[in-house]
């Protein structure tokens, strides 16, 4: 029987192309529009992760409350004993020390008066102990533009724009004018080892990086960290997992009454990123319904269609005894091969173009304002799920169709076929 | 009961001209705090939030146009200089071997972490100039009698728009101030303690600051000693002293 109704789609091209053609191009949308956003999102959950949150953050109570001003003073102290105790307790997990900070950087004259003079936003990682992963975490050697990455204490790495702004060139000295953890003035040399590139307009208008010895020394911060970031094996964040492990951490260590207590955060509640990862979380749902939605109403008027030119085809069948019922149900059966093979179609095409664009499309150059931490380059993401988010929709969505326009195949009166074959 | 009438009415024209206009008291005390030349050797105790920490410096100052000051302990501060010449304020670092101008919003950095920006350090004491001195009141500090007066702001460049004084009524000293921000804001609050008599001046041994809107204890600022009208080094005063 299905061998019956597959030769007649392929015999009877008329019967097939369309609906195959619609639920092709449905499939391919929704698979390429999945990929599409899991890779924005996904893109942006993991900059932020990465250069900013980590899967959790530990930090001081206050600390966090005040977490845009980089409040230093409140850090977390005795840092090396307490990562030490992370690293015994939670041993599948990565943990490292992060310090923000804000100042000025200033370039001095050959008479060591100020040449020029920005301000800064900096990131202090621990870039020098042997096993240690940060570079390759930021990708900083990738983003490099001049110069290396820094080989001891008293070397900075700044954004490539920032430099050339200050008119500075790796090997040259700079000036970096901060405060204290105590809140006093700090005014500390170091030497521009490279510049990198971001590719995030908040960070290359002034950011640096620099080894956390150099910047612990600079700030006064001896034995303390602002944040400590923890990152699960694999490198995707586990949400559910991090909010156990923030649960569990929390019950454990914070203390309402200490100011200084420190405080887990999992990466959904920093830098607003709940709602994108909720978006994350609905988005399958949002993007089959919409397809099923629209999908079935093209399909069903197809069907209609379909209906209105097979309608002498449906009166014979029906004059010659069949039941309406048997051939309802083989225009459900004709629609879920249809719907199997655009739905195939749909996928492979889909799944092609997600692979092309999965190299990223440069958006820095529209994003240069942007103070947000937010990836320059966005990319498709092929997941698990993309291999299937559009197939059985594309199915459900034609058989669906069929089954509303067929429902006109029970309105014919049995008794009025033969008058409508001869008219 | 018309007899003490009598005697309230006759009294009260005293009592006014007993107490000194807002203008004379400012001109108290600058006879007790100002003076041609000056040479401090202060402890600054800062109580902050988590540590507290003692920085001692040295200060070598002519009136209020020039100070030069060289901090010697802790260790992380010690060789730091800073030059004030009018309204030009430098800080020379020995680390970076950079002197660095401090300007801008620079100016309202803590010094050394403690309650005191630059921009403090760099007000003109010489209040008559640009506020409107009137005595508000009476009220006792401390067991001293003081007048209150008030100090509103008649330029737009200061950094308090009103500041309270409890001046003392017999050493003419300011027991306790308060600075507040154009819209009523409380920003900063001192008061002196340890008064003791330097010559022919009334002078505070301890001076605490309290910068209202950081979490610490405040800071102490400790007089260990101090001489008035003494010769200062003329090449302190220029910027080659920073090096």
């Amino acid at each position: 029987m299905l061998r019956f109704f597959i030769k007649g789609l392929i015999r009877d091209r008329q019967r097939s192309l369309l609906p195959i053609i619609v639920v092709t191009l449905g499939v391919m949308l929704t698979v390429l529009g999945h990929t599409w956003i899991t890779g924005i999102l996904g893109d942006v959950i993991d900059f932020n992760a990465r250069f900013s949150t980590g899967h959790v953050k530990v930090m001081t109570s206050e600390y966090f409350e005040n977490i845009d001003q980089m409040p230093n003073d409140l850090a977390l102290l005795e840092s090396e004993a307490f990562i030490a105790e992370l690293q015994e307790k939670y041993p599948d997990m990565t943990w490292v020390e992060r310090i923000s900070f804000g100042g000025l950087i200033d370039a001095p004259d050959e008479e060591g008066e100020t040449r020029a003079q920005g301000p800064a936003a900096g990131m202090a990682l621990d870039l020098l102990s042997p096993e240690s992963q940060e570079a390759e975490r930021l990708n900083l050697q990738n983003i490099l533009i001049k110069g290396t990455l820094p080989t001891s204490p008293d070397e900075v790495i700044l954004s490539d724009e920032f430099a050339s702004r200050l008119e500075v060139e790796p090997d040259d000295q700079v000036t970096l004018i901060t405060t204290t953890m105590y809140g006093a003035m700090s005014i500390t040399n170091f030497t521009v080892c490279g510049t990198i590139k971001f590719g995030v307009g908040a960070l290359d208008r002034g950011g640096i990086i620099a080894d956390i010895s150099g910047i612990r020394y600079a700030l006064d911060m001896e034995d303390a960290t602002g944040e400590i970031l923890g990152y699960f094996p694999g490198g995707e964040y586990p949400d559910e997992k991090a909010i156990t492990l923030t649960e569990n951490f929390n019950n454990k260590y914070a203390d309402e009454e200490d100011r200084f207590s420190p405080v887990m955060v999992p990466l959904r509640d920093q830098n607003s990123l709940t709602g994108m990862i909720d978006i994350i979380g609905y988005m399958s749902g949002i993007i089959i319904s919409i397809f099923m939605i629209a999908m079935a109403i093209v399909l069903w008027n197809a069907g209609l269609l379909g209906g209105l030119r097979r309608y002498g085809e449906m009166g014979l069948r029906l004059a010659i005894g069949e039941h309406k019922g048997h051939i309802y149900r083989s225009l459900l059966s004709e629609s879920v091969v249809i719907g199997i093979v655009g739905s195939v179609i749909g996928t492979l095409i889909g799944l092609l173009f997600a692979s092309l664009m999965s190299k990223g499309i440069d958006f820095s150059d529209m994003m240069e304002g942007s103070t947000m931490m937010m990836p320059g380059v966005y990319r498709t993401q092929i997941t698990l799920e993309s291999y299937y988010i559009g197939f059985f929709p594309g199915v459900l969505a034609t058989v669906f169709g069929t089954a509303l326009a067929g429902i006109g195949i029970y309105k014919r009166q049995t008794a009025n076929l033969f008058k409508e074959l001869q008219a | 009961m018309k007899i003490i009438n009598i005697i309230i009415a006759l009294m009260i024209p005293g009592v006014l001209a007993a107490q000194p206009s807002g203008d004379e008291i400012l001109d108290r005390i600058d006879e007790n705090m100002s003076s041609e030349t000056r040479h401090v050797i202060s402890k600054m105790v800062i109580h902050g939030t988590r540590a507290t920490r003692t920085i001692e410096s040295e200060t070598w100052s002519v009136g209020n146009e020039k100070a030069y000051t060289e901090y010697l302990a802790p260790a992380r501060e010690k060789g730091t200089k800073m030059l004030k010449l009018e309204d030009q304020l430098w800080i020379y670092s020995p680390g970076t071997d950079r002197t660095i101008r401090i300007s801008g919003h620079m100016l309202r950095q803590s010094v050394m972490g403690s309650d005191l920006s630059y921009e403090d350090m760099m007000d003109d004491p010489e209040l008559r100039d640009k506020y409107d001195a009137v005595v508000t009141g009476s009220e006792e500090i401390n067991g001293a009698g003081c007048w209150v007066v008030e100090m509103h702001a008649n330029a737009p460049d200061v950094a308090y728009q009103l500041r309270k004084v409890w001046v003392d009524k017999v050493r003419y000293l300011p027991l306790k101030e308060e600075l507040y921000a154009k819209s009523g804001t409380l920003l900063k609050k001192t008061e002196l303690f340890d008064i003791r008599k330097v010559g022919n001046r009334w002078y505070p041994r301890k001076i605490v600051f309290k910068d209202m809107l950081k979490k610490g204890g405040g800071t102490e600022f400790i007089v260990e000693e101090i001489e008035f009208n003494v010769e200062v080094p003329e090449h302190l005063l220029s910027k080659a002293a920073l090096r």
